[in-house]
């Protein structure tokens, strides 16, 4: 288990390492906790590999103007556990809890899990049901992308070449919001065979916000947009659930079937909301 | 190309030069001489090569060595002090939490890591934060029972 040599760098600054990737077979080194196991099975092989481990202020998380700004080098283990993430932006901090074990946790990060884009990944269905903005940047541009436009396909994201993910910005949840993450764990690897993120907020009775992200069914995590439609115009939450991932691709393995991964969606994401709603108010 | 690294293992000061491809793990054992931390399935998943760095938990096999550069490591080498067992290593042995020992090096590290964050933890919590390691002889529970000896809660 030993990667194909290459070249390394660890520059200090960001304009150096922008400058780096913007030519040459280069690959950002974040956590490496998918990028190593990858070098080390050859699937990937760069000639060079720059680590962002070495540049201060990338990994920090600010409350500003109603939005968490979160660095894209934050270990998954310093979103769940961090005090700002927990009281702003709960869901994302229980879904952070949910990746991997505390050692993955300890090293991996919210930048580099969402440019590896796994279908299988935890954080990309709560940034869908966050309404998340990516700033991404390289050393000619910096634009935002939404959490919507980002997750493409299987581990393909809407980032350039010569492109990083610099922060991800979310709106602060409000705190009569309800919001649940459901969760079926590969029994092996621990991945999402299917998570359901979703947010509710409700007024006199009624649901007036809904947002339902879904990852590890499809190739990519998805907006459950008709089951949100419904929920806001007041059907019950079986029959919003019921309707999650219809017209949407499903994957299948030798561990589930996508008629059974639809089947989870649904099931999971009936779960979500039922935990979503008992935490309203 | 090969990189000079200068990094302090259980306090003590090495400085070598090594392949960026060189993994962590194979640097402790290899080069440092440090044989505590395992290689169990170097693929991510076993947590035997767990050691601490900056005081956090991480498995060795899935780190190069060049990433360690200026940090601090503690392996399972550095928990003895003056020939008295550290309190987890203690307990592991006081509740049969090992029979082959080959995970215990990682078990004993993520402890560390776990009974830090979190002194007084359940028998869930436990299980929780030792997801990261897997042990093919003890059926776990002796390892939870010296978990919970470890965090004063024997019995409890
Ligand atoms: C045992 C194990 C269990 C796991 N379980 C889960 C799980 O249950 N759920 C889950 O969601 N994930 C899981 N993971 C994956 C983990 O969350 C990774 O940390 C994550 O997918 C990648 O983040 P990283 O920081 O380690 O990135 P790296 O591995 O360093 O990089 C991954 C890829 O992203 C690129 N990249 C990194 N940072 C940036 C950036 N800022 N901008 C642009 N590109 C970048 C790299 O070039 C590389 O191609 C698991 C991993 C392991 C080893
Ligand atoms: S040898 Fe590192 S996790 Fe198994
Ligand atoms: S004691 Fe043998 S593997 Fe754990």
């Amino acid at each position: 288990m030993i990667p194909q040599a290459f070249d390394y760098s660890a520059p200090q600054s960001l304009e150096e390492a922008l400058g780096l990737l913007a030519s040459g077979d280069r690959k950002i080194l974040a956590g490496g906790m998918s990028l190593i196991p990858m070098m080390k099975l050859r699937l990937a092989a760069p000639a060079e590999v720059v680590d962002l481990g070495r540049i201060a202020g990338l990994d920090g998380i600010t409350e500003a103007g109603g939005f968490v700004h979160i660095g894209a080098m934050a270990t998954h283990h310093t979103v769940e556990t961090s005090p700002a993430v927990r009281a702003s932006c709960p869901l994302l901090a229980e879904t952070a809890s949910h990746i991997g074990d505390v050692q993955v946790r300890n090293m991996g990060t919210l930048g580099g899990s969402i440019a590896h884009a796994d279908p299988a990944a935890d954080y990309p269905a709560a940034l869908l049901a966050l309404e998340a903005e990516i700033r991404v940047v390289s050393a000619h541009s910096d634009r935002t992308v939404n959490a919507a436009d980002f997750f493409l396909d299987a581990f393909t994201t809407a980032l350039e070449p010569g492109e990083i993910v610099l922060e991800v910005r979310l709106p602060v949840e409000q705190s009569s919001e309800g919001y649940g993450y459901e969760k079926v764990a590969h029994p092996a690897s621990g991945f999402a065979v299917v998570g359901v993120a979703v947010r509710i907020t409700r007024e006199h009775g009624r649901i007036i916000m809904a947002r339902i992200g879904v990852t590890g069914m499809g190739p990519h995590a998805f907006r459950a947009r008709a089951a949100e439609r419904l929920l806001e115009e007041g059907a019950a939450p079986e029959r919003a659930a019921a309707v999650v991932g219809e017209g949407e691709e499903a994957n299948s393995d030798l561990y589930a079937s996508a008629d059974y991964r639809r089947h989870l969606a649904r099931i999971h994401a009936r779960r979500a909301l039922a935990v979503a709603l008992s935490r309203a108010s | 190309m090969k990189r000079k690294i200068s990094l302090r293992i259980n306090g003590k000061p090495y400085t070598d030069e090594v392949e960026p491809r060189l993994l962590l793990i194979h640097y402790l054992r290899e080069v440092a001489g440090l044989t505590g931390p395992h290689i169990g399935c170097e693929t991510s998943i076993c947590g035997a090569c767990t050691v601490m760095l900056q005081g956090r938990a991480v498995k060795s096999c899935t780190m190069f060595a060049v990433q360690a550069d200026g940090r601090e490591i503690v392996t399972i080498e550095g928990l003895a002090a003056n020939g008295a067992l550290d309190p987890v290593q203690q307990a592991f042995w006081n509740e049969h939490g090992l029979q082959c020992g080959f995970c215990t090096p990682g078990m004993i590290m993520a402890t560390k890591q776990l009974l830090q964050d979190n002194p007084s933890p359940t028998d869930l919590e436990i299980r929780h934060g030792l997801e990261g390691n897997l042990c093919r002889c003890t059926g776990y529970q002796h390892i939870v029972n010296a978990v919970k000896a470890a965090a004063g809660k024997a019995g409890a």
